[in-house]
């Protein structure tokens, strides 16, 4: 137990020290930028897919979940308003992190982690390009501009899932539909929600090419990597979010 | 476990003093290693290791598997700081050098890792091309690097595998595509850490043969790390044996297989 707790805080330290190294190295020359364009095409293009199906089954169940509720109350019509808010301040955000966790985060961590233990680290390293730079740097940017991306891309999907139950079911018009939808949505709800994206971006590349770069020796160091680089960062996405909930709530009284 | 600590202390002075009466101080060092230690938590893996190789020399250093024959030479260039010790090459001290003095000397060192550390997201030519991309000084190319990555290509007879990646590639020629990703810099020193192991004997003879090609056309000067027996007879002018952490040994090959320590006979022994 006190083991655990031990291993709590030295993870923790080091992960602090691998995020300040980041912002050293990623505003100092030279810079990759053909890399980061490489890696954020390559992130974009991995998740989409995964991104817009899950999007389009949770707008689609959602929405067919609460609609019996929502008639009992006699409130249908203010559907569109309580998915459109919950998807695009919660449920959007939140699902595509943990997606891209599991997809993105364990991505990074075998693919460094194998890098480390074929030493391919070390060779860039004494090939005179600094591996954190070229490695680490383009992915974790890669993946906080692409997280919001694909944010909008999900929540899109979603709402229109979710359009597609109310016009089978209830008759409503796409238009009036997305009619509802973005006249309840305010900059309060989107200004957040995109904020945090970033932040989950952040945390989801910290995390994976963390648990790479530092992967043990062998090929069961790769698995582990992996492995816990998609736990640590799926932890971290709900930890930023309870973070990012609080400050919104002090800058738009919800 | 007292008096095998004993042994071990009588063992390191011993190897000083051979140490000492070994150097040549007439000839031109580009690596010097002085009383390096290193450790990982308790296990003491370098304990105090002396070496020397001189400029245009083929040194083999020899060593069980585990004895820190690849941290010794991680530590050369960098890759692993020494807890102790002093640690020369071409004249600067590693340890004080910033980084861009060292990614410069690292440009003259070439490196040949124990699994080839190709980069298997990259193509063959990429491979090549990777370690120029902060080099173009040195090589005086601007725009088309093709002809120096034919050229390297050429000289360890893999050019037909230019667009190639490393994974439909055997273990054999991976090791030479590495050799060739090692020289595209044109290296003054190269070390190779365990250039055959994990070959069978023809290829093994084959990468052999390459590096004293190698030798002959550019007159570097090689640290060659191996625990093939074969390997160092064929390869070596002199050798150093690695055991305990320290420079147990040192002679030619044929002074070393006529010694009647227990611990050098027992590298030679079939
Ligand atoms: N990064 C590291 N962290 C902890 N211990 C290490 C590390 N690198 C090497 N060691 C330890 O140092 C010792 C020497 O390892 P090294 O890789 O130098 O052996 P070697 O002589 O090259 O063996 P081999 O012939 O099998 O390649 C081993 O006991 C190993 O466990
Ligand atoms: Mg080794």
């Amino acid at each position: 137990m006190t083991h655990q707790v031990k291993q709590f805080f030295v993870q923790a330290g080091e992960l602090s020290s691998f995020a300040s190294r980041f912002f050293k190295e990623a505003f100092t020359p030279p810079f990759e930028f053909k890399e980061l364009l490489r890696q954020c095409y390559q992130m974009g293009n991995r998740s989409f897919v995964l991104v817009g199906v899950t999007g389009f089954i949770i707008g689609l169940v959602l929405t067919l979940q609460s609609r019996p509720t929502m008639i009992q109350f006699g409130a249908v019509s203010w559907m569109p308003n309580m998915v459109g808010i919950s998807i695009v301040r919660e449920i959007g955000p939140v699902i595509t992190a943990l997606i891209c966790a599991g997809r993105i985060a364990s991505g990074i961590g075998a693919e460094l982690g194998s890098m480390r233990v074929t030493e391919q680290i070390d060779a860039m390293e004494v090939s005179g390009t600094n591996p954190f730079k070229y490695l680490v740097v383009t992915r974790v940017m890669a993946t906080t501009l692409m997280l919001p991306l694909l944010v909008i891309f999900g929540d899109l999907i979603a709402l229109y899932g979710s359009a597609l139950v109310e016009n089978l079911k209830g008759n409503v018009s796409f238009q009036l539909y997305f009619n509802t939808v973005f006249n309840a949505l305010t900059f309060g709800d989107l200004i957040p929600a995109t904020i945090k994206s970033f932040f989950f971006g952040f945390v989801i590349g910290l995390v994976g090419c963390f648990k790479g770069y530092y992967s043990k020796k062998g090929t069961a160091g790769v698995g582990i990597a992996a492995n816990t680089a998609v736990v640590m960062a799926s932890l971290l996405v709900f930890v930023v979010d309870f973070i990012a909930v609080f400050v919104s709530d002090i800058f738009y009284e919800l | 476990m007292n008096s095998d600590l004993m042994e071990k202390d009588t063992s390191i002075a011993l190897a000083k003093e051979k140490w000492k009466s070994n150097t040549d101080t007439n000839r031109k060092a580009v690596i010097r290693i002085k009383d390096v230690r290193k450790s990982f938590g308790d296990n003491h893996v370098l304990n105090g290791f002396n070496m020397e190789l001189y400029e245009g020399e083929n040194l083999v250093v020899m060593g069980k598997s585990g004895s820190g024959k690849s941290v010794m030479i991680k530590c050369l260039v960098g890759l692993i700081a020494a807890d102790s010790g002093y640690i020369e090459v071409m004249g600067k001290e590693i340890a004080t050098l910033d980084r861009q003095t060292l990614d410069e000397l690292r440009s003259d060192i070439g490196f040949l890792f124990q699994g080839s550390a190709l980069y298997d997201s990259m193509t063959v030519r990429e491979n090549l091309e990777f370690p120029m991309r902060r080099h173009r000084e040195k090589l005086g190319v601007v725009s088309d690097t093709t002809p120096l990555v034919i050229e390297a290509l050429e000289n360890v007879g893999l050019a037909h595998t230019l667009d190639l990646m490393p994974a439909e590639l055997s273990g054999g020629m991976k090791r030479r595509v590495a050799l060739a990703r090692t020289l595209i810099l044109k290296p003054k020193i190269i070390l190779y850490d365990e250039p055959t192991s994990g070959l069978d004997p023809i290829t093994a003879k084959e990468i052999i043969e390459l590096m004293r090609s190698i030798q002959k056309k550019y007159g570097t000067s090689s640290l060659i790390i191996t625990h093939d027996v074969d390997c160092a007879r064929v390869i070596s002018e002199r050798m150093i044996l690695l055991v305990d952490g320290i420079n147990y040994a040192q002679g030619t090959y044929s002074e070393l297989s006529a010694s009647t320590d227990a611990k050098v006979e027992a590298f030679f022994k079939k």
